[in-house]
């Protein structure tokens, strides 16, 4: 794997947004992003006004959707990310100054090999792949991502699980002051997420390093995130630091949060209704921009599908189980 | 001009295209014009609506303890204005909702009315404001007489659910809504406090 610093500058897709963003901040994180290029490190830090890495090497899946795509800019500007504050916006206003190196992650508990290991070596023995996915919000709205990332289920094997290891738990970095939104206590910090150890070694799972081709943004989770496309994205764990093999089922974030609302499977499901809203339908995200009200009209609602679409790859993983009950 | 033709002449159509202010941005929005939607521009125009009649509900309950705390008793004269602009944000919510989010699916709307306490509690404030708006003019106010006056008296329940509302819907951070339970609360507080110190002389 071969990742190049950035051959061009290109702000086509950003300068549109200048005006509800935050231009100094825009200074200050190329500042600290030429600094950690000069410093000469593999993943130069992310700052989306064009100074993106390329990824090299990236191979295509048989698992990606023919769907197209929603653009970069819906993509890195409008998520989900607590760690830098409540709004779809501010995990793009708040992690520009994030700097996502140096990297380690943690591999812990029931397995043969575990240690702490460095970024590049955690990723060195996997090919990278680029997996188109549609990604569904459990606020109803939904997005197609072309991601570029490693399966989780090659990762798994290499650190061989004991039969005792059932569950496998992640956690996102816990440091307030790198993640402002953690100074406020909207969920229970770190950020907690886990999947059976049958999920985790399905081949759809993928810890992800990049999008669109390129090293993952910070408002996106850098440096790595886990994409588990047939369950409500936040499921999908931002900013991991710690893989651990364990034989008692976590208790995700969400699930600790508001336990009637959001269960530790939260597989995408039309037919099992949030206490609050329908999961029957949701919006994909991304109309035209200034298009008047015509284009408002033509971004109608979708049937949202089972399992996200993806339930010929994993319903089995949930035969005899209540959907309504384990929701 | 005396200060009565000042507030009817100058002020008054003043105030009404300032509260419009908020919908032409919107519109603007909408066409690219003043500015940008973002990613989700459907939400963004419900949540704004939905915001802006909060906010002048809010406003118009602040009319009568400013006038009281002043002894400016003109600000009385824009309190119907006000209230009718909350109506209009309101229902512009409400429509964005229906025609755009919903895309008029009857089937959806009425489960999510019927079945989701949320939005039941926001249609029912929806409810009794349109009563208020459709008996608002000067004519009804005379024909109506002491009815009048208590149906309009609704407008605390329509604001208690309108903020319930609000703090029902969002996910986890209810940061926001609290500044409008606050506020709230202090504006029915400045009422009970005045009855209170009113009664007490005769008492």
């Amino acid at each position: 794997m071969l990742i190049k610093k950035p051959a061009d500058i290109r702000t086509s897709e950003i300068t549109s947004k200048d005006n509800y963003l935050d231009r100094r901040k825009f200074v200050q994180a190329a500042v600290a992003a030429g600094g950690a290029l000069i410093g000469g490190e593999a993943f130069p830090a992310m700052i989306p006004d064009g100074r993106r890495a390329k990824i090299e090497g990236v191979v295509p899946s048989k698992y990606s959707t023919a769907e197209e795509p929603n653009s970069y800019l819906d993509v890195t500007t409008y998520n989900n990310f607590y760690e830098f504050g409540t709004r779809k916006e501010d995990p793009y206003r708040h992690s520009q100054e994030f700097k996502p190196r140096p990297w380690s992650i943690e591999v812990s508990g029931n397995a043969e090999e575990t240690g702490t290991f460095d970024l590049e070596d955690f990723l060195k023995p996997h090919a990278l792949e680029e997996r188109i996915y549609r990604l569904r919000c459990v606020e109803a709205w939904s997005m197609v991502i072309p991601w570029v990332g490693i399966p989780l289920a090659d990762v798994i094997k290499r650190f061989k699980p004991l039969s005792s290891a059932k569950y496998v738990e992640f956690e996102t970095l816990y440091d307030p002051k790198r993640m402002p939104g953690q100074r406020s206590r909207v969920l229970d910090w770190p950020y907690v997420e886990g999947l059976t150890i049958a999920e985790a070694t399905n081949p759809l799972p993928i810890l992800v390093v990049g999008v669109y081709g390129e090293v993952l943004p910070n408002q996106n989770g850098a440096p790595l995130r886990l994409i588990v496309p047939w369950k409500y994205g936040f499921k999908s764990i931002k900013s991991i630091v710690k893989i651990r093999f364990t034989d008692r089922k976590p208790v995700s974030s969400w699930e600790r949060a508001a336990p009637h609302e959001y269960g530790f499977y939260a597989n995408v499901n039309p037919e099992v209704a949030h206490p609050r809203w329908s999961q029957a339908r949701e919006r994909r995200i991304g109309s035209e921009q200034g298009g008047g009200l015509q284009s408002l009209f033509a971004a109608a609602k979708q049937p949202t599908l089972m399992f996200n679409g993806y339930a010929e790859h994993v319903a089995h993983l949930y035969d005899g189980l209540d959907l309504r009950k384990n929701f | 001009m005396n200060t009565s033709d000042l507030i009817r002449f100058l002020w008054k159509p003043l105030v009404f295209f300032a509260c419009l202010i908020p919908f032409g941005h919107v519109v603007g929005d909408v066409y690219g014009v003043t500015g940008e939607l973002g990613a989700n521009p459907i939400e963004e125009i419900q949540d704004r609506f939905g915001i802006w009649g909060l906010r002048f509900i809010v406003i118009a309950l602040a009319v009568t303890p400013i006038r009281q705390v002043t002894g400016r008793n003109w600000l009385g004269r824009f309190r119907r204005m006000l209230g009718f602009y909350a109506f209009f944000y309101v229902f512009m919510h409400f429509l964005t909702w229906l025609v755009l989010d919903q895309g008029m699916l009857m089937s959806a709307i009425l489960e999510d009315i019927g079945v989701r306490p949320f939005i039941t509690i926001g249609f029912a404030a929806l409810l009794i404001l349109t009563a208020q708006a459709a008996t608002s003019t000067a004519g009804m106010r005379r024909r109506m007489g002491i009815r009048w006056q208590k149906l309009h008296n609704w407008v605390y329940l329509a604001a208690i659910l309108g903020v319930w509302h609000y703090w029902w819907q969002v996910k986890l951070d209810t940061s926001d809504p609290a500044i409008y339970a606050t506020i709230l609360t202090l504006l029915f507080g400045s009422r009970i406090w005045r009855r209170r110190t009113a009664a007490r002389p005769r008492a």
